[in-house]
C-alpha cells in the first residue's frame, strides 16, 4: 500500500461521503417540510376549513371554502388559457421548429418568459387586465398564471414529441397521411402521457405562487364572482395570514400550507404514475 | 435449400401469366413483363454528401426486385426516393427521373404517391394503437372506405399477411403486445389494406427470427401477384430466395442488375463477384 493508493482511496471516501451527504440533506429537506406542516398545520385542517368561510378578525373558527374554490378558479383560468397555448407552440416547435430563426427565436423568447420574476408577471397582468376591466378578478390571476404556464407546457410538450421515434413517424406518411394527421393520430397520442404529466406538473407549479396574484386576483374573506370581483386563493391566505398577529390565523396559515402542499404533491404523484405506467406499456 | 427451389417455380409460372410487352429496357431481366417504376438517372444528396449517382433501374410489374449491397452503399437511400419519404430529412436534394406508371413520382401529390406505392422498415414501426386501428389507419386518412367496410378490409389485409389467424381475437388489444415477427407482419397488413401498387421494403427481417423472416418471405411470395415488390436486403440468401431481380449497390452507384440467377451465378462485373462471394462486405 504506497502513499498514493492511501491518497487516492482516502479521496474516493471523502467525496462518496460528500455528495452522500448533500443528496441526504437535499431530501430531507423535503421531508423536514412536511413534518412541520403536518405538525403545525394538521390540528387546524377540519371540516369546517373545507366548508366554511373566514371567521372575522378576533373569532376563532372558520375556514377557507372561497379560497379553495377560488384558487381552482385562477388556476382553472391558467390552464384553460395556458395549456392550449403551450401544446401548440410546443407541437409547433417540436415539429417545424427542427430549424429557421423563427423557431430558435420562439424557444429563446420561451427560455425568457420561464425566467421572468414572477411579480413582474402579475404587473403587467394588472396593467394589461386589472386597469381596462376596473377591478380585481380571478380572471386576472388566471392570465397572470397562464403567462407562466405556457413556457413550461411548451418545452414539456416539446421535450416529449421529440422522444417519438422518426419511424413512427415515417410509418404514418408512407401511408398517404398528411403531415398534420401524422401529428394528430400518431405523434401526439404516442407521447400523450407525457404531455400529459408536463401539463400537471405546470400546473402543480403554477398553483403555488402568490406573487402574480397580488395585483390581480387579490384577495377576498367572502365568497365571490370570478369574473368581476378579487377572488380568495390559498397562496394569498397564506400570505395574509402568516403577516398577521393572531395564533388562531397563524394556525389557519399552517392548514393552509399543508392543504395546498398536498395537492401539490398528489398532483406530483399521479403525474409521475401516469408517466411509468406508459413506459411499461410501450415496452410491452 | 428448399426455398430458392420454390421461389423459382414461382417465378416461372409467374412469368407465364404476363405476358411480356415490348422490352423497355437494356436489363434483360426486365423484359419479361411491364415496367411498373422506372428510375432514371437519379441523384441523392444529403447536404453535401452525395448518396447515388446516376441511378437507373427498372421494376417490372409483379415482381420481386431485391436491392443488395454492403452498408452505406445507397440501397436504402434510393429506396427511400421511390417514395418520396427521404424529403422529409432536412438538407436532402434528389434529381433526376422517376416514374409510376409513366407518371413523373417527383411531381407528383405526395400522399397519393404514398398511397399507391406502401413501405415497411427495418424495425416494426406499429402505431400506438389496437391491432385493428393499426390496420385501418391508411384507409381512413385515405378515406378509401367507409365505416362499416372497415372491419372487412382489416381481415382481408391481416389475412393477406398471414397474421389473421394469431390476432383474429385480440383485434382491439395494443399493437404492442405482439411479438417483433408479428409486428412486422402488422406493418405489411397496414401497408397492404390500402392495395398499393408497389410494396417498398426496408431491410424487413433484420431485426427478426429465422422463424418470422421465412413467414415474411413466404408472404412476399404469395403477395407478388398483388403488387410490384422492391425489397432492400443484407442478407443474399433472402435474395436468392425471394427475388426475381436483384440489383448490385456498391458506394452509391449501381454496378449491375439482372435476373436474380445470373447476378448470383454469373454476374457480369468483378465487384458483383466480390461481394456474393463474400469477399469483402
Amino acid at each position: 500500500m504506497t502513499a498514493r493508493n492511501l491518497y487516492r482511496k482516502t479521496l474516493n471516501n471523502v467525496m462518496l461521503t460528500l455528495t452522500g451527504v448533500c443528496a441526504f440533506v437535499t431530501v430531507s429537506t423535503l421531508f423536514v417540510v412536511l413534518a412541520y406542516l403536518v405538525y403545525n398545520g394538521a390540528t387546524s385542517v377540519n371540516l369546517d376549513f373545507f366548508t366554511k368561510l373566514p371567521k372575522p378578525t378576533g373569532e376563532a373558527g372558520g375556514g377557507m371554502a372561497n379560497a379553495i374554490v377560488g384558487s381552482a378558479e385562477i388556476v382553472g383560468f391558467a390552464a384553460l388559457v395556458g395549456v392550449p397555448i403551450g401544446f401548440f407552440t410546443g407541437v409547433y416547435l417540436s415539429e417545424w421548429g427542427a430549424d429557421g430563426t423563427f423557431a430558435f427565436v420562439i424557444r429563446y423568447m420561451c427560455d425568457l418568459l420561464n425566467g421572468v420574476p414572477s411579480i413582474v408577471v402579475g404587473i403587467f397582468a394588472s396593467i394589461v387586465i386589472v386597469k381596462p376591466m376596473g377591478s380585481f378578478s380571478a380572471l386576472a390571476g388566471g392570465f397572470a398564471l397562464s403567462l407562466m404556464m405556457i413556457p413550461i407546457t411548451a418545452k414539456s410538450t416539446e421535450q416529449f414529441l421529440l422522444e417519438v421515434p422518426r419511424t413512427l413517424r415515417e410509418g404514418s406518411l408512407a401511408l398517404g397521411a398528411s403531415k398534420w394527421r401524422t401529428i394528430a393520430s400518431v405523434v401526439v397520442p404516442a407521447a400523450r402521457r407525457g404531455i400529459m404529466t408536463g401539463i400537471i406538473l405546470g400546473i402543480a407549479r403554477i398553483s403555488g405562487e402568490a406573487a402574480p396574484l397580488l395585483f390581480t386576483s387579490l384577495n377576498n374573506e367572502y365568497w365571490s364572482n370570478p369574473f368581476k370581483e378579487p377572488t380568495a386563493s390559498l397562496p394569498y391566505m397564506i400570505y395574509t395570514r402568516a403577516l398577521s398577529p393572531y395564533d388562531d390565523w397563524h394556525r389557519q396559515a399552517w392548514a393552509a400550507g399543508l392543504v395546498l402542499l398536498g395537492l401539490v404533491l398528489i398532483a406530483n404523484i399521479a403525474a409521475r404514475l401516469i408517466l411509468t405506467r406508459g413506459n411499461s406499456a410501450a415496452r410491452g | 435449400m428448399n426455398a430458392p427451389a420454390k421461389a423459382k417455380s414461382k417465378q416461372s409460372s409467374d412469368a407465364m401469366n404476363t405476358p411480356g410487352e415490348a422490352p423497355v429496357s437494356e436489363a434483360p431481366a426486365t423484359a419479361q413483363a411491364p415496367v411498373k417504376m422506372r428510375a432514371s438517372g437519379v441523384n441523392f444528396h444529403y447536404g453535401s454528401f452525395r448518396a447515388l449517382y446516376d441511378i437507373s433501374l427498372d421494376f417490372p410489374a409483379n415482381k420481386v426486385t431485391a436491392l443488395i449491397g454492403p452498408s452505406g452503399c445507397g440501397k436504402s437511400t434510393f429506396l427511400r426516393s421511390l417514395n418520396r419519404i427521404n424529403e422529409t430529412l432536412r438538407g436532402t436534394r434528389i434529381d433526376g427521373e422517376i416514374t409510376l406508371d409513366g407518371e413523373d413520382v417527383l411531381k407528383m401529390d405526395v400522399t397519393s404517391l404514398r398511397r399507391r406505392v406502401g413501405m415497411v422498415f427495418q424495425r416494426p414501426n406499429p402505431f400506438p394503437k389496437s391491432i385493428f386501428e393499426n390496420v385501418a389507419y391508411g384507409v381512413r386518412v385515405n378515406g378509401l372506405a367507409s365505416r362499416s367496410e372497415l372491419p372487412e378490409i382489416v381481415e382481408k389485409s391481416l389475412r393477406r399477411a398471414a397474421l389473421w389467424d394469431e390476432v383474429r381475437d385480440k383485434l382491439n388489444e395494443s399493437a404492442h403486445a405482439l411479438s417483433g415477427g408479428q409486428q412486422q407482419r402488422l406493418c405489411i397488413a397496414r401497408g397492404l389494406a390500402v392495395n398499393p401498387e408497389v410494396l417498398l421494403l426496408d431491410e424487413p427481417c433484420s431485426a427478426l427470427d429465422p422463424i418470422a423472416t421465412a413467414k415474411i418471405e413466404d408472404l412476399l411470395v404469395a403477395i407478388k401477384d398483388q403488387c410490384t415488390i422492391v425489397i432492400v436486403t443484407h442478407n443474399m440468401q433472402q435474395a436468392a430466395r425471394v427475388a426475381d431481380n436483384t440489383g448490385f449497390f456498391l458506394l452509391g452507384r449501381l454496378i449491375e442488375h439482372d435476373r436474380t440467377d445470373v447476378i448470383f451465378k454469373n454476374p457480369a462485373k468483378r465487384e458483383t463477384e466480390d461481394y456474393i462471394t463474400g469477399r469483402f462486405g
